[in-house]
């Protein structure tokens, strides 16, 4: 039974018409949000199966599940489906998608028709790449380095480059839409310092979205060039130069991890202030490390190749702007810790997911110390130590925070209510079994265990078999909420328009919101999170 | 609670001691900070907590000073880590005098190593203990990067230039050394073995190698001849083309006007690409040896061309700049 056959209930974006059609055809920021949350959610789905097939393959020191050429496909498909369709879209295009006009009190984004052409876009973008991993797969590695991508792979190269390169035009388009959106489309009185941080999270996102994946939509293109006209930009043979590649790459996909982080932390402000019933400690640095993050975030790429041949002068300058760019990453950190001081902490769901991000963010960062340090990068470049940094942040951040954003809104998004409990063991599952996952990869890494490696050396197994427990666990915590959340979506408890009596212009409209998100048009008086100022009653 | 499980790599060279010193060293500012946080949220979680979700919080919304010292106090942090690892990332790029030199090509799957004296080796390398080592290499095909974790050390294998690496092995045994950047189907199986002797036991190996050919050097002659090479590089400068008596690693003035260290790659560039960097006063009547001659093949005509400075012999140090380990020189 869903909640529309009931008779007394109002008109919402769910349930104001029901077609296939109006779905495809909807200009609706929220249905479109939805509409990419199934999306992102099936390519999760493969992502992750294939990160299972690495960890029963790596179970053993032996190659004794798949052959080498499949199981570089299967890295290939495990980063390209996961950098490319989860982590980059995730928390921009479902969470930002649905709440962002909400947020801002406006009636959708400024340009509709545009928002749904995104989606279309990454909807094609997604199909051809899928189809190269399903015609045999690509065996490059996500980084598609020369001149291995260019001429030594006689794999599906080409095929999952062009679905990239579209991938890349939903990136800029949403980027652009969200960002004339939040410069048009505030409600009367929502200043720039009115604004939640999540809407600043959204806005360096979307500068970074607009300014960096163009460059890399440019080196795919380039790698096609060669790959089929043979112009020399990467194959020293053809007189290129291979580290050119890498300089471009990095250029964007350095980048590209603040387009995953930094709306996730965005999401994680406006949980922790809810839970804790009070302002953002320091709202204002916290807004601006995210624009801090976005700048220099784009000063900082080379730190991907310290030992691809550059000059040790540049090796020192990049070095040092990486240890800059850790600073208002750290400054956030503070800020979130010092919010819960004096806070009046209410131990829901979303406040746990919060919890978990908060604990894995901060090794993923503080590891980020290791491989910026010169000295000890070059020992520990291309080995599992990386791989475990990256995933305490990318995977332990951004997902958890998407998670947190994710609970927190679902009532609105939904209208419905979700169990409180499952959603908490689930994130204790995450958060146990990621680090059982991820943190032996760390000692495996600085014991010299490279990345990418089909087979290895039997000294590291026990290691391995911990990682591989890890992941068992880690599936269990990602199962659960799909079924949760799927349940709750049909049978959930109604959750009226604001259950977590949390601030923000989202919270005041009806859950699900009205078509139009707001019957009258709202008019902002104070601050974001001026929760201490509220008498709480539950609505 | 992990015995039995080792948390660091051998420490087999000299460097290696310093990195993992420096490790320690962020381990413990690192767990530091990362401690004091989970302390505080905990605290606060535990102290704070309210079931009913109906009192609010404190009305705090910030403070610029510590806004500010929790600024500087990490800035200050990073900049002493990364002053420190600078020092040894320099260790790593300036190579000690005198280290015996090793040439090194990587192609798909595998690594092939060559002495001086001519021995050549597949996925293996022996070198002497306590005497540095700077091994010189490129890839025949793609990227590959060749790492060893007991001496803490590794560099890409780039198409087309140089990179070199050098360690000083401080103990004797076998170590691992592995392919660190991805190349393709058998990347996990392009690894090998280090071995590193006591100076009178690589001796003994050296002398039984089994050597054909000669030297690097003798080799390099006879390509030398053999490419023809002589009929224009005469020794007097009469040639068509410059003499090459005592080029390596001194300046040489181009035809456009730069001057350029004739250093490894630079040679190794004129034999594959003449006319990129053509010497200045000379025409650009030298053809390509591009695919005459291997990778192998330049190696031992560098080491030739070095030994025509003055009878130093090969066995000199490079004159090539320090060099990255990273690092290999740019085009
Ligand atoms: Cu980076
Ligand atoms: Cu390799």
């Amino acid at each position: 039974m869903s909640t529309t056959a009931a008779a007394a209930s109002p008109v919402t974006y769910l349930n104001e018409k029901t077609t296939v059609a109006s779905w495809l055809l909807t200009k609706d920021h929220k249905r479109i949000g939805l509409m990419y949350m199934l999306t992102v959610t099936l390519a999760f789905v493969v992502g992750a199966v294939f990160a299972g097939l690495i960890r029963l393959e790596l179970a053993t020191p032996a190659g004794d599940l798949l052959s080498s050429d499949t199981y570089n496909r299967v890295f290939t498909a495990h980063g390209v489906a996961m950098v490319f369709f989860v982590l980059i879209p995730v928390v921009p295009a479902v969470l930002g998608n649905f709440v962002l006009p909400l947020m801002l009190g406006a009636k959708d984004v400024a340009f509709p028709k545009l928002n749904l052409l995104s989606w279309y876009v990454f909807i094609l973008g997604m199909t051809v790449t899928f189809s190269a991993i399903v015609m045999g797969g690509v065996d490059t590695g996500w980084t598609f380095y020369p001149p291995f991508s260019t001429e030594g792979s006689d794999s599906n190269v080409m095929l999952a480059g062009v679905g990239i390169f579209i991938t890349g035009f939903s990136s800029i388009l949403t980027g652009l839409n969200f960002m004339v959106t939040i410069h048009r489309m505030r409600a009367p009185g929502l200043t720039w310092f009115r604004l939640p941080l999540f809407v600043w999270a959204l806005y360096a996102t979307s500068l970074i979205q607009v300014l960096g994946t163009p460059v890399v939509a440019i080196t795919v293109l380039m790698v096609a060039l060669e790959r089929f006209a043979h112009l020399g930009f990467f194959d020293p043979r053809l007189g290129g130069d291979p580290v050119l590649f890498q300089h471009l790459f990095w250029f964007y996909s350095h980048p590209a991890v603040y387009i995953m982080i930094l709306p996730p932390m965005g999401a994680i402000s406006e949980v922790i202030a809810c839970f804790s019933r009070k302002n953002i400690f320091g709202y204002s640095f916290v807004a601006f490390s995210s624009m801090a993050i976005a700048v220099f975030g784009f000063l900082v790429w080379a730190h991907h190749i310290f030992v691809a041949g550059i000059s040790p002068y540049s090796a020192m300058v990049f070095s040092f702007l990486t240890y800059a760019v850790a600073v208002p990453s750290a400054v956030k950190t503070f800020n979130w810790t010092a919010t819960l001081y004096r806070g009046a902490i209410w131990m829901r769901a979303p406040m746990i997911w919060v919890f978990g991000f908060l604990g894995l963010f901060l090794v993923g960062g503080l590891t980020g110390l290791f491989t910026a340090s010169l000295g000890i990068d070059i020992h520990i470049h291309d080995t599992y130590f990386v791989v475990a940094h990256f995933h305490y942040i990318m995977v332990g951040g951004a997902i958890m925070g998407y998670f947190a954003g994710l609970h927190f809104w679902w009532p609105k998004m939904t209208g419905r209510m979700y169990n409180d409990t499952a959603a908490k063991t689930s994130a204790v599952l995450v958060f146990v079994g990621f680090n059982l996952t991820f943190f032996p990869q760390f000692i495996l890494g600085y014991l010299g265990m490279p990345r990418r490696y089909h087979m290895y050396p039997p000294e590291f197994q026990v290691l391995n078999v911990m990682s591989t427990g890890g992941a068992a666990i880690l599936a269990v915590g990602y199962l659960l909420p799909m079924i949760y959340l799927t349940y709750s979506f049909f049978k959930g408890e109604q959750a009226g328009s604001n259950p977590w009596m949390a601030t923000g212009l989202e919270w005041t409209t009806q859950s699900p919101p009205l078509p139009h998100n707001f019957a009258d048009q709202p008019v902002v008086t104070e601050g974001a999170y001026e929760y201490s100022k509220r008498e709480m009653k539950v609505a | 609670m992990l015995s039995g499980i080792p948390l660091l790599p051998v420490q087999a060279s000299t460097l290696a001691p310093q990195v993992d010193a420096l490790y320690y060293f962020i381990v413990a500012v690192t767990a530091f900070f990362g401690i004091l946080v989970a302390i505080l949220v905990t605290a606060f979680a535990l102290k704070y907590k309210d079931d009913t979700g109906l009192k609010v919080g404190a009305p705090i919304t910030g403070s610029v000073p510590l806004e500010i010292g929790w600024s500087l106090i990490p800035f200050f942090v990073a900049v002493a880590i990364f002053a420190w690892s600078a020092t040894i990332f320099f260790q790593y790029t300036r190579p000690p005098e005198n280290t015996l030199e090793i040439y090194s090509t990587g192609k798909r799957w595998m690594w092939r190593f060559q002495h001086l004296d001519g021995q050549r080796e597949i996925n293996t390398l022996h070198v002497p203990v306590g005497r540095p080592v700077k091994i010189t290499f490129t890839s025949e095909d793609v990227l590959h990067d060749l790492y060893i974790p007991a001496f803490r050390i590794k560099a890409d294998a780039i198409p087309g230039r140089y990179s070199s690496i050098w360690f000083e092995a401080t103990k004797t045994g076998e170590y691992h050394l592995f392919c660190a950047e991805y190349c393709g189907t058998r990347h996990s199986g392009m690894i090998g073995t280090v071995y590193v002797m006591e100076p009178n036991d690589y001796q003994a190996w050296l002398s039984n190698g089994g050597v054909t050919g000669g030297s690097m050097q003798a080799r390099g002659e006879q390509l030398f001849q053999q490419l023809a090479c002589t009929t224009c590089h005469l020794t007097d400068g009469k040639g068509r083309g410059p003499s090459l008596a005592g080029v390596f690693g001194s300046q040489v003035k181009l035809t456009s006007g730069q001057t350029v260290i004739a250093d490894e790659s630079y040679i190794r560039e004129s034999i594959l690409a003449p006319q990129t960097k053509l010497v200045d006063g000379y025409q650009p009547l030298m053809p390509t040896f591009q695919g005459l001659v291997n990778e192998d093949g330049v190696l031992s005509l560098i080491e030739y061309v070095k030994s025509l400075n003055g009878g130093a012999g090969a066995a000199q140090a490079s004159a090539a700049p320090a060099t990255a380990p990273a690092q290999g020189e740019r085009r």
